[in-house]
């Protein structure tokens, strides 16, 4: 009986499909765009940003290669000084009371009542709002002649001398941790509460009737359980406050006198403003070391705290 | 929940809450107020007796006129608009892809890849902005939108990657090997079944990039110059201040003008938002 | 003593839900009480208002000689073992039970006794150290009940606290109850919708439905003489068989008639009925009451029936038949051989056989 081969069976080519099949190829095409946007705009302007931190280069003109000079320069700069000490001061006292009020506002907000989801919509609005244009409002809210918590206060009879919110020194930095804490509470506010949800409150309810008040309950039951997602938000909060521009920009300019002089727009001043862009490149990239820093011991107690 | 008698309520929960919604409030009133007050009323000084905050008798839309008029206003907005919906977009296919490479495909370097995303999102625009400001220039992208186009999905990406990888975690791995006995290649069900299932997460990921995208400064500061081509934060801040003269009344009108598409946008998905920022912290 | 009074008590929520209707109890010292109901009948409400977690609408809530109305839960010396355990989940077995003391102030040696003694006495004195997440549902229901007896309270409150257990676990734990019950003596309130479970556990039993007590009894009581058509059906598994049936009177006796059926009614019942010949009402018969007719059983007691279904359990058959346009389940012996459509005669046990208003569903 003649057998008959069936035609193509043996010497099929492997088709184009068969690849895409293959696992890692298809992860490679996936991932290809990603790789090119991060790297083409984020790896190599880092890299080029240190580059240019070691050479003395300025608008138009052309630099050579001169080490760690800009690196020392601005480290015996007084104003950089002032900056480091500002950044790292407005960052921990607006985590501290973003942190707080944020908890204060999700336990507040962490019960049945009317109206519930549209308060909950209305409170991210200082979140949502492009930061420049709400600054813009607080700004002219602190208006040394024109400004309505002067008025405020006036009224009830705090104040007879005008509060120069933005053009006193020692107000100034105290004006934008204001405006800062205002932006962030929501964000606090929102992110906690959704961790506070995930807790039973049959949690509360037993440890109420074990004989614990309040504060207790608070610190020995929803504080612990709340941690990993405090410290996600710490992490997240600290890393854009430490690297801020818009506020500051916008509010004071890192006057008077430097008094809110931060990283960001001091290298701003310096690169873009005076054109000197190895310095200026030197300070932004000066951030990176303490950011770095904040980032892995925060990374380290989240991962701590997790598998605790 | 335990909370005791009706006063208690109203002093430690009721009246706390009404003074923190007032407070995260009341700058956006004082927005509005501004805008629709005329010039005559506006500059009064804190402490003489005219002084009327709350309330304008005589609302104008002189300053929403001039924002018109004698600024590019108008171009801002479509300018904006369009720089956020096309990064929005770029950085929603990109993040759906690498989500779904991240989360749901087997191969060496994932963990090393999800951990380098992560790291990128570590990396500030401040402190990129003057080599990048060099680098756009060199591509001649300068003053024009694409500069943000192609840089603001450096921070986006990697947001929605993560947002992405947690909803594709969460779907079951029943629906695709259903996909694929029916004789759909990988891609294909990925493309069928995955993504559909995925569109709550794809439409977080997308808003908080929207509103992400408006929020961006610096490097439209840095790489855009001419006056048609800022955006509306660049814009109302440079094109509205000459000098030491603040322009207040139609200050504010930009802020107010300009905040509004966002609320709206926001206004219609506050569901999806709130799940894609909690997503995100509790991923 | 310690005896828990709930008096006219009632609980309106926010929006005008009346959960519970006016409840009147007393659970005697070292009674163990049972509410037991369907969801929504108002059980769990009443035993968190007795808990301090709802707020009393009106009414009070004693325990011993206190009206405990405005105390707040930590001061009324309750322990309470919850439907998920509510174990904190950071802090370890020991901490879990120890948490209680700790917040009283206890000495820490004393607390490191009671405790030890607690997990002996449940058996869990390997699991001291473990987390809640490392445990079975099986050890997590024990741990719960340690952090409810470490601190010898007046009373124990229990919040479904089998629901979560596998049937097998389920069973294993009910025994356990039961003993540690028998050998602490105190006071305790138990909350389920397993029947079951109530006549196992209880002293006595409160059946509540739609916030309203419908009777209190122990268990065998309710199970023997049940006060309503709602009780009746509600105790007893598979529970009983009811048919919707007229009352006549002829020839001197009293019947009970539906489509297919006509029932002699025995002369205690008739008597109760006393003239209501032509009233609508509602027959009712457990399954274990019904049997296969035999030669000797009167006529006035059997009737014809039709089988539907044939469940084989083993220990005993179940039969759904259908007569006439009613259905009946009937319990019969496990060597039974019978088969789906055939025709039996079903036989009535008389002093079993209950009888209740079309109305009122009250217990003639």
């Amino acid at each position: 009986m003649a057998v008959t081969a069936v035609p193509g069976v043996a010497s099929r080519p492997i088709p184009r499909l068969r690849r895409m099949e293959d696992e890692r190829w298809l992860a490679l095409a996936l991932l290809a765009p990603t790789a090119v946007l991060l790297g083409l705009f984020i790896a190599y302007p880092f890299f080029e940003g240190v580059m240019l931190s070691l050479s003395s280069t300025r608008v138009g003109i052309e630099g050579q290669f001169v080490g760690l000079k800009n690196f020392e320069k601005i480290w015996s700069d007084s104003i950089f000084q002032t900056a480091v000490w500002n950044t790292f001061w407005y960052t921990a006292v607006t985590t501290v009371f973003k942190l707080g009020l944020g908890l204060w506002l999700a336990m507040l907000l962490n019960r049945h009542f009317r109206g519930k989801a549209l308060v909950r919509a209305f409170i991210l609005l200082p979140f949502i709002i492009p930061t420049v244009l709400s600054t813009f409002a607080w700004k002219w809210m602190f208006d040394p002649t024109f400004s309505v918590i002067n008025w405020a206060l006036f009224q009830i009879g705090f104040i007879d001398q005008r509060i120069n919110w933005l053009g006193d020194p020692d107000l100034a930095m105290t004006s934008i941790i204001i405006v800062n804490v205002w932006r962030g509470v929501p964000f606090f506010a929102i992110s906690l509460l959704a961790g506070l949800q995930t807790i039973s409150p049959e949690l509360q309810e037993a440890a109420a009737i074990d004989g614990a008040r309040p504060w207790q309950r608070f610190w020995h039951v929803t504080w612990p359980l709340l941690l990993p997602v405090t410290m996600v938000v710490v992490l997240f909060s600290v890393i854009q406050t430490f690297a801020d521009f818009q506020l500051v920009y916008v509010m004071t300019g890192g006057g008077p006198a430097n008094a809110t002089q931060l990283f960001a727009t001091y290298a701003y001043q310096i690169g873009i403003g005076t054109g000197l862009l190895s310095e200026g490149a030197a300070i932004s990239l000066a951030m990176f070391p303490f950011l770095f820093l904040i980032v892995v011991v925060q990374l380290l107690y989240i991962r701590r705290v997790e598998t605790r | 929940m335990i909370e005791g008698a009706a006063w208690r309520r109203w002093v430690f929960y009721n009246i706390p809450l009404i003074v923190f919604v007032f407070v995260l409030l009341f700058p956006f009133y004082w927005m509005i107020i501004t805008t629709f007050r005329p010039d005559g009323e506006l500059y009064r000084p804190w402490n003489a007796a005219n002084y009327q905050p709350f309330w304008t008798n005589n609302p104008t839309l002189d300053h929403i006129r001039y924002l018109f008029e004698e600024t590019s206003f108008a171009r801002w907005m479509v300018n904006t608009m369009f720089i956020a919906a096309v990064s929005t977009v770029i950085s929603l296919v990109c993040g759906v892809l690498a989500g779904y490479a991240l989360a749901r495909l087997n191969f060496p370097f994932a963990g090393g890849l999800g951990t380098a995303i992560f790291v990128t999102y570590l990396v500030p625009q401040t402190l990129l902005f003057i080599p990048l400001a060099e680098i756009i220039r060199n591509f001649r992208l300068g003053d024009t939108p694409w500069s943000l186009i192609l840089t603001y999905p450096t921070f986006l990406i990697p947001f929605c990657t993560w947002l992405m990888m947690g909803y594709f975690k969460a779907i079951p791995k029943e629906l695709e090997e259903c996909a694929r006995i029916d004789g759909a290649s990988r891609f294909r069900a990925m493309l069928c079944i995955i993504l559909p299932v995925a569109v709550p997460g794809i439409m977080s990921a997308g808003i908080f990039a929207f509103t992400l995208s408006w929020n961006e400064f610096i490097y439209a500061l840095v790489f855009l110059s001419s006056p048609e081509q800022k955006t509306v934060p660049v814009g109302v801040t440079s094109e509205l201040i000459r000098g030491d003269v603040f322009f207040w009344g139609p200050l504010m009108a930009g802020a107010l003008l300009g905040s509004i598409p966002v609320a709206v946008v926001y206004s219609f998905f506050v569901e999806h938002y709130v799940s894609g920022l909690t997503g995100s912290v509790k991923g | 003593m310690a005896l828990v009074s709930i008096r006219n008590v009632n609980k309106v929520y926010d929006g005008g839900v009346h959960a519970v209707k006016n409840v009147n109890l007393e659970v005697r010292d070292k009674e163990f009480m049972v509410f037991v109901g369907p969801s929504g009948c108002g059980k769990t409400t009443t035993l968190r208002m007795v808990a301090g977690l709802e707020s009393i609408t009106s009414g009070d809530v004693a325990i011993g000689d206190t009206v405990v109305n405005e105390l707040p839960p930590m001061d009324r010396d309750i322990a309470m073992v919850f439907q998920n355990y509510a174990l904190y989940p950071h802090m370890s077995v020991f901490h879990n039970m120890a948490f209680g003391l700790k917040m009283r102030k206890f000495p820490k040696d004393e607390i490191d006794t009671r405790v030890r003694e607690a997990a002996a006495i449940l058996g869990i004195e390997n699991l001291l150290d473990r987390k809640p997440r490392q445990l079975s549902g099986g050890q997590r229901q024990r741990v719960a009940r340690g952090g409810a007896i470490v601190r010898p309270p007046q009373v124990f409150l229990f919040d479904e606290p089998l629901s979560n257990l596998d049937a097998k676990l389920r069973v294993q734990m009910r025994v356990e109850l039961k003993k540690l019950h028998e050998r602490l003596g105190t006071t305790a309130i138990y909350v389920t919708h397993d029947q079951v479970e109530a006549m196992t556990l209880g002293d006595r039993v409160v059946v509540m439905k739609d916030g309203v007590v419908q009777q209190v009894g122990e268990p065998l009581e309710l199970y023997n003489t049940p006060a309503n058509r709602f009780v009746a059906g509600f105790i007893g598994s598979p529970s009983m068989n009811f048919a919707d049936v007229t009352l006549s009177g002829s020839n001197g006796a009293l019947w009970a008639e539906a489509p297919g059926i006509r029932i002699g009614l025995p002369e205690p019942i008739a008597r109760r009925i006393n003239g209501r010949s032509g009233a609508k009402a509602t027959m009712g018969i457990r399954p274990e009451d019904l049997h296969v007719a035999r030669p000797g059983d009167p006529a006035e007691l059997c009737f014809d029936a039709e089988v539907e279904v044939v469940e084989q359990l083993g220990s005993e058959i179940l039969l759904d038949t259908r007569a006439g346009s009613s259905t009946f389940v009937a319990s019969v012996e496990p060597t039974l051989r019978t088969r789906v459509h055939d025709r039996l005669k079903l036989a009535i046990n008389p002093d079993r056989l209950h009888l209740f208003d079309a109305q009122t569903e009250a217990a003639i």
